[in-house]
């Protein structure tokens, strides 16, 4: 088959595109920085998650340990279940505790664990008992606010 | 005076329904393309062709306008983010504006004004010079042989361009961050790559410049075709080209990003 | 150089069948919308003859093509092109007769986008697949027979006129066709180049043994190089003859064509009331008299 001077041309501008998509796949977007890992799954109860999102980040001393897979609303407890997909090469004791914090002053939830003195490590389809919600501001203003006006009926 | 507003009333409607008309023509038009679509791919060489003159000669203004489009993003969000102290957020602001948003669209409307109206220039001149009265007398189809290959061409380039026009941005707002300013090159790269989400946000936005794709190029071609045969019909219909794809991304960016927005949710 | 090629076209023309007429157009009306551009009209068109339809601007010579040529339907009437009926052909029908016609624009109608060598060699590569060595074999032969071998690499934009007519000319007949139409094939030429497409013309039919219908307003051209003539005006056909018989008629239409006047049968002015009327003098005079 004779070749032409346009043959050359597609084919750059193909492969122009498609480096330019694996470019945003892989050093903009997520693929392959975690996804190919393996993962094993653990569940947490919460009272409240907050603006918990799933694929949020799940965090541990500040590194980036795994992602929250799933939420679901348990009917019966009426409580939040989320579920952790953590990597693989990260080994966590049973009573680690889980909590749902911010990162900055507005910025986006995360979950962070923080490890516990257990001998036997966290397994797939365990779940982590010790837990602490995500703070709400209204609820945390409505605290400060109750404290305040204590101390100032104690001082009268 | 009741005359006037009777007649001028008449003209909008009169409008109302010539667009009606155009949309269902269109849509025929569409289904037209399809159904000729056979050669195209039987001999592909002929949208080869197509994708030079559509994609490649769009390469540089898609390629230039991403990087500009890159560093301004950088810059603005930069003097913004700088006051919440998340300066190392400008990856993150830059590569998802660009992957979802701005990457698709204005890609789009870049290739509607560069090759779209080129390609409504191109027909409508060959059916004022009877050139598509002659092909069809030779027994050869122009919608096969001349309309068929420039729609696959503009469906095949414009996720292409629009992916290269994210690309291209992205790096834009890496010069300008990371180089120019001084973010932190790992904050920048780690944070873009924990926000952006290659199914939601990548492949997301790769649909939607493929649907603007194939809107751009059934506007082109078919106001191309449509033209009346004269200079005046000529460029009358390059213009609507432009006007009408542009308000046709932007209509269906909103459908689209809607709907995707819900699917991801 | 004609003359040395005949003996090749001859070879490879295929046998036709025998038939006297190769198009007959039986009373057809069309019109666009309600305007009638054709009303009635009847012709026949012999095997091998080259035959002129000639007429002023807008008086339907164009649309007759396009009918022959499948483009259009009559709105009554027949056009049967080699026995078979153009206006009931179905896509394919249409298609697998277009194959044995063709039709040279009235500018040509070159594609713009590829040189002249690939616009002649066009129908042969969508049509036949053959070889490249004989496609170009071939194009060069029908280049050759119009003059322009030597032209074959430039774009259709680097022609004068008349070498573009001469290009479609040739892209016209490169597949041998059995009847070719000449859409007003001498407008805008110099009378060089006139004489130039018109001997071509009938040395391509002749040398094809294609038949040929021009569709022309060039009254001295066209009765050197034709078999027959038709005069159509409004609609209708007006007068007919071989040249011989054009040359010694009194029809007053042909006398005026062939002299150029501007008015006569063919009327100097479109249809309208009374000048006096529309410029309100009969108004005028009225009123005058009234006072």
């Amino acid at each position: 088959m004779e070749r032409t001077t346009i043959d050359l041309w597609f084919g750059a501008f193909v492969l122009a595109g498609f480096a330019a998509l694996l470019v945003l796949a892989l050093k903009v977007g997520n693929l392959g920085a975690d996804n190919a890992r393996t993962t094993y799954r653990v569940e947490a109860r919460f009272d409240n998650i907050g603006g918990l999102k799933v694929r949020a980040p799940v965090r541990s001393s500040g590194v980036l340990v795994g992602r929250v897979a799933d939420i679901n609303f348990d009917n019966e407890r009426f409580q939040a279940t989320v579920t952790l997909a953590l990597d693989a090469r990260y080994g966590f004791p049973k009573d680690t505790s889980a909590s749902i914090l911010t990162s900055g002053l507005l910025g986006e939830q995360y979950v962070g664990l923080d490890a516990g003195g257990d001998d036997k490590k966290l397994a797939e389809g365990d779940r982590i008992t010790i837990t602490q919600s995500a703070m709400v501001l209204e609820r945390l203003i409505g605290q400060f606010l109750f404290s305040q006006a204590q101390e100032g009926g104690s001082k009268k | 005076m009741l005359d006037r507003a009777r007649r001028s009333l008449a003209r909008i409607g009169h409008n109302f329904i010539d667009n009606v008309w155009r949309v269902g023509a269109m849509a025929r038009f569409f289904a037209l393309v399809l159904s000729a679509s056979g050669t195209s791919f039987r001999r592909f060489r002929l949208v080869m062709r197509e994708v030079y003159f559509t994609g490649v000669l769009s390469l540089i203004i898609i390629v230039v306008s991403g990087l500009f489009v890159g560093m301004v993003l950088g810059l603005q969000g930069f003097e913004t983010l700088q006051k919440y102290g998340a300066q190392e957020s400008i990856g993150v602001l830059v590569a998802l504006s660009l992957v979802r948003e701005l990457g698709p669209v204005v890609a789009a409307l870049l290739f509607a004004s560069r090759a779209g109206s080129a390609i409504t220039a191109e027909i409508g001149l060959m059916k004022a010079t009877e050139q598509l009265t002659a092909m069809d007398m030779m027994a050869v189809s122009p919608m096969a042989r001349v309309i068929a290959p420039r729609f696959w061409a503009g469906v095949i380039s414009m996720p292409l361009l629009a992916a290269m026009f994210s690309a291209m941005g992205v790096f834009g707002g890496y010069l300008v961050g990371v180089v120019l300013i001084g973010v932190d090159n790992g904050a920048f790269w780690s944070q873009m790559q924990a926000a952006v989400d290659f199914r939601y946000d990548v492949l997301n936005g790769v649909i939607k410049s493929f649907v603007f794709g194939i809107a751009v190029t059934v506007i082109a071609t078919f106001e191309g075709f449509d033209a009346p045969p004269t200079a005046e019909g000529v460029s009358g219909a390059t213009t609507r080209t432009v006007v009408s794809s542009a308000l046709a991304i932007l209509a269906l960016d909103l459908v689209l990003t809607a709907s995707l927005l819900r699917g991801a949710h | 150089m004609l003359l040395e090629l005949t003996p090749l076209f001859a070879r490879i023309r295929p046998p036709r069948v025998t038939e006297e007429n190769l198009v007959e157009i039986d009373a057809v009306t069309f019109g666009y919308g309600r305007r009638a551009v054709l009303d009635g009209i009847s012709m026949r068109v012999p095997r091998g003859k080259v035959v002129a339809i000639m007429g002023g601007s807008g008086c339907g010579k164009t649309t007759l093509l396009r009918l022959i040529g499948g483009q259009l339907r009559p709105t009554r009437g027949a056009v049967r092109v080699g026995g078979r009926a153009v206006h009931e052909l179905d896509r394919e029908g249409l298609y697998a007769l277009r194959r044995r016609m063709s039709m040279l624009f009235q500018f040509g109608a070159l594609f713009t986008d590829m040189t002249v060598f690939d616009n002649v060699a066009f129908p042969l590569r969508e049509h036949a697949s053959l070889p490249e060595d004989m496609v170009r074999d071939l194009v060069l032969m029908k280049l050759e027979a119009v003059g322009l071998r030597g032209a074959h690499n430039l774009m259709p934009s680097e022609l004068s006129g008349g070498m573009a007519r001469r290009v479609a000319l040739a892209r016209a007949v490169v597949m041998d066709p059995m009847l070719v139409m000449y859409d007003e094939p001498f407008a805008g030429l110099d009378p060089i180049s006139m004489s130039v497409v018109g001997t071509l013309i009938r040395r391509l039919n002749d040398a094809l043994g294609a038949t040929s219908i021009i569709v022309t307003h060039d009254v001295v051209e066209s009765l050197q190089i034709v078999d027959y003539l038709y005069f159509v005006a409004e609609g209708r056909i007006v007068g007919e003859g071989t040249p011989a018989q054009i040359r010694a008629t009194e029809l007053p239409v042909v006398h005026q064509f062939i002299h150029g006047e501007t008015d006569g049968p063919v009327p100097f002015h479109y249809p309208a009331p009374a000048y006096d009327e529309d410029v309100g003098i009969a108004r005028a005079r009225a009123e005058a008299a009234h006072a």
